[in-house]
């Protein structure tokens, strides 16, 4: 009798914690490969890693957060890397120290740092209004017609980054104070919080409350959980979309000046690729390539758990082209137990 | 000046008056007329391709009619917008739900309009507007539930609720009963009757003629893009709606019954579906000839019971016999290897490939017949066997290279029976084989029914249109809930019967 209640209980919480267990997969996945981390090396767990996990996470939350509001649409950005590389490149070119002896523009005056930043936020926003116009008016797919911009875009930078007389040489010698924005830190209380970590948390924020609390956050849940209900709703498909591709480009363009701000240089293949991280980030967040869900708090950890497995995998020697292929098997991974939820058992 | 105006006009809500409108080669609209009185239901039938939805779409101004007048309160419009429409107080509940269903109800209810607070969405107020929505009309739901977590006849009032949050004067629904309960149904026309008191017009499309002359007051009927009659309900019955539809008079709307049935073919015994909630211990034997009916209200899962035996749906126990012989179907292939054939219900989703032609259309389950000793697919017997299903069918279509999409449901579903028909079944399992089809056509796919009966098919027909299953089949079965309330004789049954099992187990 008592055998059979403590069965009873034991299958209960046996489906209880399987079905808790494919709810959280990807935060197990996460747990698990943490905790192989710190067996090998207990040392990962400190407030340095911490911080530096964080500190290199911030660009690339920016980004995802702006591909995250354009998956959600439906919509997907191959060009968000090359754009975070012009912007880089653009910003970098107008901020270089005045004593650097290969200035791109020689006479250039020392600008206020906000106007370059402003400027290639405009450039990239204007680049993000093209392919919204692209998906919105001419009707393209978003993974062609942002195909295309990628590739316009790496042309274009490429043109302006190798001019004589200094040909492709990487931009460097930039002004410190440029630099300081994003290498440096405040110091809150004992501790030293970066600065990039706090543009990450503002743009989080802002994207938060954009997501959750105005129209246009509504209206792109809706265009993208279903276009056509929207449109006989009297939502503006064509200027959500527009929107919501410019926010993005905005958003690729503060990422790109801050990378060349952290790095202290860039090229023409700065930004290579990480649109891919970042949609990757997106998906393993929970973001939905069908359209209509997706949350800020999602895409977030998303880019935390990549981040903490670079750093981590890094940091007890892991061979780097192992890395990849652990990466690309725990997005396939995550997703796959993550889907497990939404198919329909017949 | 103005009082005038409304005195010619004030016994119409919405006037339209010499519609036309023409597409190449079609005369889709011909003069229509169509006049709604303020507080009325008003029925607008019609077989399909009559011009309904055309009329619709050009009161909300997705085409543009070519000639005609469209007055709403003696008001000329013409919208261009579907928002432009809604603003008037025009709205319309579509046949497939229009939601964002990962969104909640308010909103959806609110979409497009969300009322702002400075620079932010105010939440409460929407909360508290749908609350009062919700509680004017009886709808108990909660405005922050998700909208894919409701039943289709909850987010049906939520769409009516949206309509009402328009502050519509007229509403159009379409089809809204298509997959409600019977006490749904009486819900909604509850809701209908409290809108009417509110001096709401409704523009009722629907095919059940029955609800038609239980809910309306007014009934046009359209035939061939032109107005045929506008009449009291009062005065009209069904055969008489149905002989303006069809413009004679259908003295017999089920042909005649020829086949005979035979030795039992297919036996099931104690049939439960892995996944619950589904069908639990279905048993029941099917004839050679014979025509098996399964009624049952919605949700009482008639559609798992051929799901699992065609394969396509986990079964955990439960026999199937053919001629004596013990089958197991986990497989689609397997089933169509064991001379199962099913005609899905969804025929857009499930049935049709829509972008492509009537060739493939027709041997795509049958594939395998078609490829001769080279490998290579053998197309002279792919033409032969085309033509055919369009020959033994009499599907309408200029050619075997015709897009399935672009012909009429009739027609379409045709082709899938045919399709079916190359495996050379022994059991041909049809899933509401005429819905969406008009009533002209529906009598050419009984025909072709009780025809392969003859032939000594097995077949079942699942069916929600009860005129049907008495019409055609030999015996029903009905489900409750998922299970078998009970197997009559159609001869011997009555309507009241098959409704009393229905609800046998609920």
């Amino acid at each position: 009798m008592l055998s059979k209640v403590s069965n009873r209980l034991k299958s209960l919480t046996g489906k209880d914690a399987a079905a808790w267990a494919m709810n959280n997969a990807i935060f197990l996945v996460l747990l698990v490969l943490l905790l192989v981390i710190i067996a090998i090396s207990p040392d990962f767990v400190s407030i340095n890693n911490f911080r530096n996990i964080l500190t290199q996470a911030s660009t690339r939350i920016i980004i995802a957060l702006g591909i995250g509001g354009l998956i959600i649409t439906q919509g997907t950005d191959l060009s968000a890397g090359r754009m975070v590389g012009l912007a880089a490149v653009i910003s970098a070119s107008l901020l270089q120290a005045a004593e650097y002896p290969y200035r791109m523009y020689p006479d250039l005056p020392m600008l206020p740092i906000f106007v370059p930043i402003l400027l290639v936020a405009a450039i990239t926003g204007f680049f993000g209004l093209i392919n919204g116009f692209i998906i919105s008016k001419l009707k393209v797919t978003p993974f062609i017609a942002t195909l295309g911009t990628m590739i316009i875009i790496y042309g274009v930078n490429s043109i302006y980054f190798d001019r004589p007389p200094y040909g492709a040489q990487p931009i460097g010698g930039l002004s410190q104070s440029y630099m300081d924005i994003a290498q440096g830190s405040i110091n809150l209380g004992g501790f030293m919080i970066p600065f990039l970590v706090i543009y990450a948390a503002l743009v989080t924020l802002f994207i938060w409350v954009l997501w959750n609390k105005t129209r246009f956050g509504k209206n792109i849940y809706a265009v993208g959980g279903n276009p056509e209900a929207a449109v006989v709703s009297g939502v503006n498909l064509v200027r959500t979309i527009l929107t919501v591709y410019v926010i993005a480009g905005v958003l690729y363009g503060f990422a790109g000046a801050l990378e060349a701000a952290r790095v202290g240089s860039a090229t023409n293949n700065t930004g290579n690729m990480y649109e891919l991280d970042a949609i990757a980030a997106c998906v393993v967040g929970g973001v939905s390539f069908s359209g209509g869900i997706g949350t800020v708090s999602g895409v977030v950890t998303g880019v935390l758990i990549f981040q903490v497995i670079n750093y981590g995998l890094a940091f007890i020697g892991v061979n780097p082209y192992l890395q990849y292929i652990i990466k690309g098997l725990i997005i396939i991974t995550a997703v796959a137990i993550d889907t497990r939820k939404y198919i329909k058992k017949k | 000046m103005q009082n005038a105006a409304l005195k010619h006009h004030g016994e119409y809500l919405l006037e339209m008056v010499g519609i036309s409108k023409e597409f190449p080669g079609v005369r889709a609209l011909d003069n229509v007329q169509f006049k709604v009185r303020p507080g009325t239901v008003h029925a607008l039938m019609g077989e399909n391709g009559a011009g309904k939805s055309t009329l619709m779409k050009c009161l909300f101004g997705i085409y543009h009619t070519d000639s005609g007048e469209i007055y709403l309160s003696g008001k000329k419009i013409r919208f261009t917008t579907a928002r432009q429409a809604l603003d008037n107080g025009v709205s319309m509940v579509h046949q497939e739900l229009n939601q964002v269903r990962q969104r909640n109800v308010m909103d959806n209810i609110w979409l497009g309009r969300y009322p702002k607070k400075g620079l932010f969405v105010d939440e409460d107020k929407m909360y508290e507007d749908t609350r009062k929505i919700f509680n004017e009309l009886d709808i108990r739901l909660d405005p922050r539930e998700k909208v894919e977590k409701l039943s289709v006849s909850e987010m049906q009032m939520v769409e009516i609720a949206k309509a009402v949050s328009y502050h519509s004067k007229v509403i159009v629904m379409d089809e809204p009963t298509s997959s409600l309960t019977e006490k749904e149904v009486n819900h909604l026309f509850t809701i209908i009757r409290a809108l009417k008191e509110k001096q709401v017009s409704i523009i009722y499309i629907s095919h059940k003629m029955e609800e038609i002359l239980q809910i309306s007051d007014e009934v046009t009927v359209m035939r061939d893009g032109k107005w045929i009659a506008t009449k009291p309900a009062k005065e009209l019955t069904t055969d008489m709606i149905i002989s303006l539809m069809v413009g004679r008079d259908l003295t017999n709307r089920f042909p005649e019954k020829t086949n005979m049935p035979g030795e039992t073919i297919l036996k099931v015994e104690g049939l439960t579906a892995t996944y619950q909630p589904s069908i639990q211990d279905v048993s029941f034997e099917l004839r050679k000839g014979e025509i098996l009916g399964i009624a049952g209200l919605v949700g009482s899962k008639r559609t798992d019971i051929v799901e699992s035996l065609f394969g396509i749906r986990h079964v955990s126990s439960g026999d199937v016999y053919l001629h004596g012989k013990k089958v197991k179907n986990s497989t689609a292939e397997e089933a169509i290897r064991n001379r199962f054939a099913l005609v899905t219900e969804e025929r857009r989703s499930t049935g049709i490939f829509n972008i492509l032609n009537i060739s493939f259309n027709s041997i795509v389950a049958n594939l395998g017949e078609y490829f001769g000793s080279t490998g290579l697919i053998d197309e002279e017997k792919c033409k032969k066997d085309t033509k055919w299903v369009i020959d033994s069918m009499s599907v309408k279509t200029p050619s075997q290279r015709t897009l399935i999409g672009s012909l009429s449901g009739g027609n379409q579903q045709k082709v899938i029976l045919g399709r079916w028909l190359l495996t050379q079944p022994e059991i041909l399992m049809l899933d509401e084989p005429t819905r969406g089809i008009d009533v002209g056509a529906k009598y050419e796919i009984y025909k072709l029914i009780i025809a392969l009966a003859s032939e000594g098919k097995g077949i079942m027909m699942i069916s929600s249109e009860m005129p049907e299953l008495l019409g055609i089949t030999d015996r029903i079965l009905v489900m409750s809930n998922g299970r078998v309330a009970g197997i009559v004789e159609t001869r011997e049954t009555t309507q009241e019967e098959i409704l009393r099992l229905s609800a046998k187990y609920l």
